[in-house]
């Protein structure tokens, strides 16, 4: 255990565990584990969706072609950023750094808010040329019925994802508080250890979910 | 300060994790491991009571053979309640949230579990999940069969499925948060000397069983999450009109739900490899086939669900691999009751109440996975697919196994986790009711399903009357065994003797600290040098291990 | 978890391999590349969570238990998609009607 980076207001070790290093060990296992039923849990929205693609192929690339390719290039280039400026922060964090640790928080809450600027933006074009799926579905493709399930899929898969990356913000902010406080240190960073992990989890989503809903039926065009 | 184990009735110690702190907010707020068992201890027992309401309600209804207790429509809303408040409600959570929550960690040397905060959530989302439930039963409930088919339960039902979607829905994640936790726990928790296979068989079940809850409960939040949103938007995702398909629900549903009653059974399995350790006073046979086989159930307990599924309209080719896998996946659990069988041979066998339960659950899952070989085999599935022949496996293995094995876990480790003794003639007599009365009411309804009386239906022609009433009358007699131990664990809470540290002369960790134990567990964390159930060394039993 | 601090050169690396492919399959996907267009997206995506998870999430620097819970996790995953799609797939094989 390093002296050097102990700071006095720095982060207990819990009374259950025996040392700084069961707790990190134990904290990184859960999350990991806590990852792990995330991706079952939108690998089964993955799942419906790699079987209607495979039943629907050409009502899913008139439907993609829908969406604006541009729109969803700057939102990954966004959103790999808001990854980088998130490692940075672990890596502040892992030598008690308490400023850095703040600034990069900030930054990838700027980076994460962008990304949902953006995608709301999107939503609201979608809306007004009546692509929800539901009662308000108008589509003028050869295969509406099918293009809708496309969308129900688009709005469920990113949705879904933007409900997480919303939880993430609030843990981003929440995280800049102890931080600021100095409250980590190179033995007990582990709540922005596992924070990270998250973001970069739902940014490892969304690297999925970008090739299969934008970039289906582009070819030739 | 510890009672010594070989004390015939030790003091009680004065600081126990029960009187180590008083008033309601000490239970609702607690991380104690031990506190957070008692309450879900209280709220599964709940739960399990209302679900026997309904089965009562069931068995009174099909005593006759025209439906004339209550509507068809209600009937369809009582069985479904009754599938759903036991399978979400009582058998997933019972066995690891109350025993597995007080002894994981006192039988690997922890303090507590990896995450004490999270285990209080976890109670918290189970009751919340219930609480929704309970909100829809009482308006109404819903009528879809647990199983929550579409297009039914899309589209056609009238009743309260979202709310008890969202009961569920909330209350997966209570199992989620509780299979990582433990897993968790197992792997960073151990005390030093307490390698993998110097575990205790329960602790290797409840690891097995975690895994399951970790990668299987996420796919059912989101089959849900599915489910409402078809509900709402009817956007068509199982609707075949808009190019939906709704064998793809089954598909979802299944890859949950089949390794769920693996969930429920193999936590029960771990019950009962130590209560057949304890009154055997041998080590297990095949310490390692055994800890190895829960893996194996856990893992191949993932490959076979569309066994639900083969007169749903899958095809035949996918019909025969999961038929064989899921022959497959009988090999493990086989494994286990040779074992068991064998530790049993030559052993110094006494008939205290949770061996009473232990032999029980032996024979009963015996009988309920050999008919699930039965129904793995496509030629009989087809004949008896949605008859009571599937009714009685289930409940052979969900209540001869399962509910045995809670049973008898909670009379092996009651007087651990009160500090006091029950009434042991009572306690076997209700064993033995449980028994008769379990075997009364689902052995008949083998023959009733050969026979081609379909599951799920209020009525039925007048000549499979004569089984069904046999079938009632065994619930009768189910339903008071269970009440019994009800009675007694209450009244012997007040009045019962006070229990030692090792009432059984038993091996293992949880004996060698005072009953019930102080709040920390240990004194100081133990050096483990022993295997899991050494019965041939003597003097273990007696030397403490801790300090 | 690891106290191992990687280097800023590393994560630049990353971050900029990241920018790359995700240029690289937006032009891609303009290509008619056939069959293979799938296969290229999804190749490069994989790719990029690779190094996500290896790097920035730092499984690099963990132990075998950690990169076990991620390669499980996606292999369970492949389980419930592959697993039901063998269904799907081999419909109407029988050419018997509802098989």
């Amino acid at each position: 255990m390093s002296a050097d980076t102990h700071h006095e207001n720095a982060a207990p070790l819990a009374h259950h565990f025996e040392s700084y290093e069961q707790q990190r060990e134990s904290a990184s296992l859960g999350m990991w584990l806590f990852l792990g039923q995330e991706i079952m849990f939108f690998g089964g929205l993955f799942m419906v969706y790699i079987l209607y693609r495979w039943m629907y192929p050409h009502a899913f690339a008139e439907a993609s072609n829908m969406l604006n390719v541009q729109l969803g290039t700057f939102n990954t280039a966004v959103l790999i950023g808001s990854s980088l400026t998130m490692a940075l922060a672990v890596r502040a964090s892992q030598t008690g750094q308490s400023r850095k640790i703040v600034l990069f928080l900030i930054l990838t809450m700027i980076l994460g808010t962008t990304f949902l600027g953006v995608k709301a933006f999107e939503y609201h074009h979608k809306w007004e040329e009546h692509l929800i799926p539901g009662s308000s579905f108008a589509f003028e493709g050869k295969d509406p019925a099918h293009s809708q399930m496309f969308f129900f899929l688009y709005f469920a898969m990113t949705g879904l994802h933007a409900l997480h990356m919303i939880v993430g913000l609030g843990l981003l902010a929440w995280l800049c508080f102890p931080a600021w406080k100095g409250r980590f240190s190179a033995e007990n960073h582990n709540y922005v250890e596992g924070v990270g992990l998250y973001w970069h989890f739902v940014d490892i989503v969304w690297i999925f979910l970008f090739p299969l809903l934008y970039l289906i039926g582009r070819k030739g065009a | 300060m510890s009672a010594l184990p070989t004390d015939p009735v030790a003091p009680q110690p004065k600081k126990n994790y029960l009187n180590a702190e008083y008033g309601v907010f000490s239970w609702l707020l607690t991380r104690d491991h031990k506190r957070i068992a008692i309450l879900y201890l209280f709220s599964v027992s709940i739960f399990f009571m209302l679900g026997g309401l309904m089965a009562v309600l069931i068995r009174m209804e099909l005593a006759t053979p025209a439906g004339d207790l209550v509507e068809p429509d209600i009937y369809n809303r009582l069985f479904t309640m009754h599938g759903v408040l036991m399978i979400f409600f009582f058998l997933i959570p019972a066995i690891p949230a109350v025993l597995g929550n007080f002894l994981i960690p006192i039988m690997i040397g922890a303090k507590d579990l990896a995450f004490p905060k999270i285990n209080l959530l976890s109670w918290y989302l189970y009751v919340a999940g219930g609480l929704f439930t309970l909100w829809a039963l009482i308006h109404g409930g819903v009528d879809t069969g647990w199983t929550f088919y579409a297009p039914l339960s899309t589209t056609y039902s009238n009743t309260w499925v979202l709310p008890v979607g969202i009961g569920i829905f909330i209350n997966g994640f209570s199992s989620i948060l509780t299979g990582l936790n433990f897993i968790v726990t197992i792997h960073r928790m151990r005390a030093p000397g307490m390698t993998w296979f110097r575990m205790p068989l329960f602790v290797w079940s409840h690891y097995a069983t975690s895994l399951i809850q970790v990668l299987g409960t996420p796919v059912l939040a989101i089959t849900v999450l599915l489910l409402a949103a078809e509900r709402i938007f009817h956007v068509g995702i199982f609707d075949p009109k808009l190019g939906g398909d709704p064998v793809l629900f089954q598909h979802l549903f299944w890859f949950y739900s089949h390794p769920a009653v693996y969930i429920m059974i193999l936590p029960a399995m771990g019950v009962v490899s130590e209560l057949i350790a304890a009154f055997s006073r041998k080590k297990v046979f095949g310490y390692h086939f055994v800890a190895f086989a829960s893996v194996a159930i856990a893992v191949l307990g993932f490959l076979v669900w569309a066994h639900h599924m083969f007169v749903a309209g899958i095809s035949v080719y996918a019909a025969t691999v999961f038929s064989i896998l899921s022959m497959l996946v009988a090999v493990p659990s086989a494994v286990k009751v040779f074992n068991w069988t064998a530790t049993l041979y030559k052993g110094s066998v006494s008939w205290e109440t949770p061996m009473l339960y232990a032999i029980g659950f032996i024979g009963l899952f015996t009988i309920g996975g050999l008919t699930g070989v039965m129904l793995a085999t496509l030629g009989i599935d087809i004949h008896v697919h949605d008859t009571y022949f599937i009714v009685a496996h289930f409940h052979y293995i969900m209540v001869g196994g399962a509910i045995m094995g809670y049973l008898g876990g909670l009379h092996y480790w009651w007087p651990k986790i009160t500090g006091k003794m029950y009434p042991v003639f009572l306690s076997k007599l209700s064993a033995l009711v449980i028994f008769i009365g379990f075997n009364v009411t689902f052995a008949p309804q083998f023959v009733l399903g050969y026979l081609g009386m379909p599951r799920r239906y209020h009525a039925y022609p007048e000549e499979f009357q004569v089984l069904n009433v046999m079938s009632s009358a065994g619930a009768t007699i189910l339903g008071v065994g269970y009440l019994m131990p009800l009675l007694y664990f209450v009244w012997a809470m007040r009045y019962g003797k006070d229990a030692p540290a090792n009432p059984w002369g038993a091996v293992g960790l949880e004996w060698q600290i005072p009953s019930p134990p102080p709040t920390e567990n240990f004194h100081e964390i133990p050096v483990v040098t022993h295997d899991a159930y050494e019965y041939e060394k003597p003097s273990l039993k007696e030397a403490p291990v801790v300090g | 978890m690891s106290l191992h601090v990687v280097p800023l050169r590393v994560y630049i690396i990353v971050f900029l391999s990241l920018m790359l492919g995700t240029a690289l399959t937006v032009a891609a996907a303009f290509v008619d590349l056939g069959w293979m267009n799938n296969l290229v997206a999804m190749a490069i995506a994989a790719t990029k969570a690779t190094i996500v998870i290896l790097f920035f999430m730092h499984v690099r620097y963990s132990s075998r238990l950690i990169s076990l819970v991620v390669v499980g996790s996606f292999f369970w995953l492949a389980l419930l998609i592959v697993l039901s799609l063998s269904d799907y797939i081999t419909r109407g094989f029988l050419g018997v009607p509802g098989r």
